[in-house]
């Protein structure tokens, strides 16, 4: 852990962040890249038909978007423990990446569950609690935006952060405890893969290119509210 | 290129999903660079060291 304290000092962060930026927003163009490249070069799979390539863009953001909720519970918990201002700034920025991600899973489900279930939406357990997450996400950033004073904004909603991620494993396990048209976990599963590798690969691809999306977006806007936070102090010393 | 526009017929499906996951994260990225480049832009102008 006190590597992450030493990353977490703001001036150490800013000059590790800027350094990283150039290599992660590159990995994240070329992983894109490949992943869309192998995804409309693979054939039609033999039940979905084209519809398939959905799932080059709707699962990776559904996993970015519980990662981030994790990412943002957990910052959530060291910002609340141990009053770490950077853990509540990454906590912060998180959340409206987060909500976008949530949002695309949803629309892209939707639009692969119409062709394949016959129902833009069913209310069934990993539909429904995937909504409660974007309420979570949205619910975050208004209670933040609720209070004035930034110490309260940020305890009250690192504890809205905390509770909430009872959803993530409540979406994960979602598809066993349920009935479901949703198909089971099919990636990483006792025994392997349940897809066939031609599918699989651009699936890791794109994966990986909205990881580094995430990483990269995240540090951009982590940066951002330092040099904020930097400029409100000098304008504070500066009027004083 | 038929194949492309024509996805086995699912094409009014797998090409809004493309579509619209990449106008959102372009969107976000646009969004992100310009708040960056905005707090940049401020602190430079108070002329922090």
């Amino acid at each position: 852990m006190s590597f992450l304290f030493e990353f977490a000092n703001p001036k150490r962060f800013m000059e590790l962040s800027g350094a990283l930026l150039p290599w992660l927003a590159t990995a994240a163009a070329l992983a894109l890249i490949a992943g869309l490249v192998l995804g409309f070069g693979t054939p039609p799979d033999y039940q979905q038909g084209d519809t398939v390539r959905i799932m080059f863009v709707h699962v990776p953001a559904a996993w970015i978007a519980m990662m981030a909720y994790g990412l943002m519970a957990l910052a959530s918990i060291v910002g609340l423990v141990n009053r770490h201002p950077l853990a509540d700034l990454a906590a912060a920025c998180a959340a409206p990446l987060g909500a976008v991600f949530t949002a695309l899973g949803l629309v892209t489900g939707s639009l692969w569950g119409k062709p394949m279930w016959g129902a833009w939406w069913v209310w069934d357990g990993r539909l429904t609690s995937f909504l409660l997450l974007l309420f979570l996400y949205l619910g975050y950033i208004a209670l933040r935006g609720a209070f004035d004073d930034e110490t309260r904004a940020a305890r009250a909603a690192a504890i809205l952060a905390i509770v909430g991620a009872v959803n993530l494993p409540i979406i994960e396990f979602s598809v066993q405890w349920w009935t479901t048209l949703h198909q089971g976990e099919s990636i990483l599963r006792k025994g392997g893969p349940a897809i066939a590798p031609v599918f699989l690969w651009p699936l890791l691809f794109m994966a990986l290119g909205y990881t580094f999306l995430f990483f990269t977006l995240w540090m951009l806007r982590m940066r951002t509210a330092i040099l904020d936070r930097r400029a409100r102090t000098l304008m504070l010393r500066g009027a004083q | 290129m038929s194949d492309f526009f024509g996805q086995g017929g699912y094409a009014g499906y797998v090409l809004p999903a493309y579509a619209i996951s990449a106008f959102a994260l372009a969107l976000l990225v646009v969004w992100t660079l310009g708040a960056y480049r905005k707090a940049k832009a401020r602190l430079k102008n108070i002329g922090a060291p």
